[in-house]
């Protein structure tokens, strides 16, 4: 089991750690070889704190989020969880992968363990979608699409909700208003938050620490731990 | 429009060969008081209603099992072919030699005439499933059963649709032929018996209520079944 630390001030976010991950090496297999996309890479992450990892486009950023909800097993290394059982990982891909045949709410629904519409609707009204959520996903724009895939990560109560881009291709103004939901949502609910991306404004708005990694095979170059004062939400 | 010009036709024509309009309607009204169309009708129903069910059942498993696994597929894939493109009528007649002329070598020589034709559609079906979506379900830790009524079903549905479709068309047409071969009953039957009688007025009336009810089946079942399915994409 892998047990590497973080350096620096953690605060009082990662005064309870819910998740460490140690790669030593992940690579993938093509027709031309192994090619190896991580190098050693060693992660704890706070129950509520949000870390953002920044790095250049195809570094690894997202096979990391999928060693971490659990999608690639495939890697040298070691994932550990802090509770027993089956972690409650909320995934936000980068498209919004609804369901296009159920409704909004229904989409949120099923992917809770046992339904509850009482915080799905909360959910919705929280993203500024309830009046949508009787709607199919064709009916939506891609902003709200996004804002549903959000919504439905939360409502699993998860202790970690990974997000892969979730505002890239969004206008500046629909990304901003998005992004201050998805704060506003987060300051209600106790969960870590990992977000991959490749907008250095936007992880210093939204994380309390800040992962740079480098070129394929990634590594962390620099952790950042944006103070309370900077942060500019 | 097509009833006005048989009905002119018939009545220029004046022949037994082409009996008019009314005298059809007449023949089924009394083939349907004397108790012999419903009856005939619905023994051909069945039959219908046993091979599609058959041939959905067992063509969507195979289908999407082929879909699913490259090696079932190509150690079944040939197999498939031949079948695919073996005349309807040369398996009917093996299965009536090899298992006699009985009602179930009736049915399963109509269900495996139709049997490749579904493997086909709903192998192409499961080769369309969207891995982003199986994988956000894997995400989310969702039950086998949830994944198979929310995800991949409603994936399927639109093949299963032209599965189902084109099996239906398929089976009405095979199914008098079965009967016609090796049945003493049916829609195919009483067919066979008026065609050596020359009887043209009953063969059409026949041929008109198996059509009436075809019709009925697709709009009554088959498109409203569809509609609902499919109304998100609307």
């Amino acid at each position: 089991m892998g047990h590497g630390a973080t350096s620096g001030t953690l605060g009082d976010a990662m005064a309870e750690v819910i998740l460490r991950l140690h790669i030593e090496r992940k690579t993938f297999r093509t027709d031309s070889g192994e090619l190896p996309v991580l190098g050693r890479i060693d992660l704890a992450l706070g129950a509520r704190e949000i870390v953002a990892l920044v790095g250049p486009s195809g570094c690894g950023k997202t096979t990391m989020l999928r060693i971490i909800g659990g999608l690639d097993t495939e890697f040298e290394g070691a994932l550990d969880w802090r509770g027993a059982g089956l972690p409650r990982i909320g995934t936000v891909f980068q498209e919004p992968r609804l369901l296009p045949w159920r409704s909004v709410r229904e989409n949120l629904l099923l992917a809770q363990r046992t339904p509850n519409a009482e915080l799905a609707d909360d959910l919705l009204g929280s993203l500024d979608l309830a009046p949508f959520r009787d709607a199919f996903p064709r009916a939506l724009s891609l902003g709200m699409a996004r804002r549903v895939a959000l919504a439905r990560a939360f409502a699993i109560e998860p202790e970690l909700v990974l997000l892969d881009e979730p505002f890239v291709s969004l206008d500046d103004a629909m990304a901003a208003r998005s992004r201050n939901l998805l704060l506003n949502v987060w300051r209600t609910r106790a969960t870590g938050v990992l977000l991959v991306t490749h907008d250095r404004a936007e992880a210093t708005f939204l994380a309390d620490r800040i992962l740079l990694l480098g070129d394929r095979p990634a590594q962390i170059l620099t952790e950042i731990v944006v103070p309370p004062v900077q942060r500019s939400r | 429009m097509f009833l006005l010009a048989w009905q002119i036709a018939a009545g220029l024509a004046h022949s037994r060969l082409l009996p008019t309009v009314t005298s059809v309607l007449d023949a089924m009204l009394q083939q349907t008081i004397s108790g012999a169309l419903p009856w005939n009708l619905a023994i051909t129903l069945g039959r219908v209603a046993a091979a599609f069910a058959l041939s959905l059942l067992l063509g969507s498993g195979l289908g999407i099992a082929m879909g699913r696994s490259r090696r079932l597929d190509l150690w079944l894939d040939n197999s498939v072919t031949v079948l695919l493109n073996l005349p309807a009528l040369v398996l009917i007649v093996l299965i009536y030699v090899w298992f006699g002329l009985n009602e179930i070598a009736a049915i399963a020589a109509v269900a495996l005439n139709k049997l490749p034709n579904t493997v086909v559609t709903m192998r192409e079906g499961a080769r369309a499933l969207d891995p982003a979506l199986a994988e956000m379900a894997q995400s989310f830790h969702m039950s086998r059963s949830k994944v198979l009524q929310y995800v991949i079903l409603p994936q399927l549905a639109p093949y299963l649709f032209a599965a189902a479709r084109s099996g239906l068309a398929l089976i009405w047409k095979i199914v008098l032929v079965v009967e016609l071969l090796g049945r003493s009953n049916g829609v195919g039957f009483q067919i066979q018996i008026y065609f050596q009688l020359f009887d043209v007025t009953l063969i059409l009336a026949y041929t008109l209520a198996f059509i009436l009810v075809a019709q009925a089946i697709e709009w009554g079942m088959v498109q409203p079944l569809e509609r609902w399915a499919t109304r998100w994409r609307r």
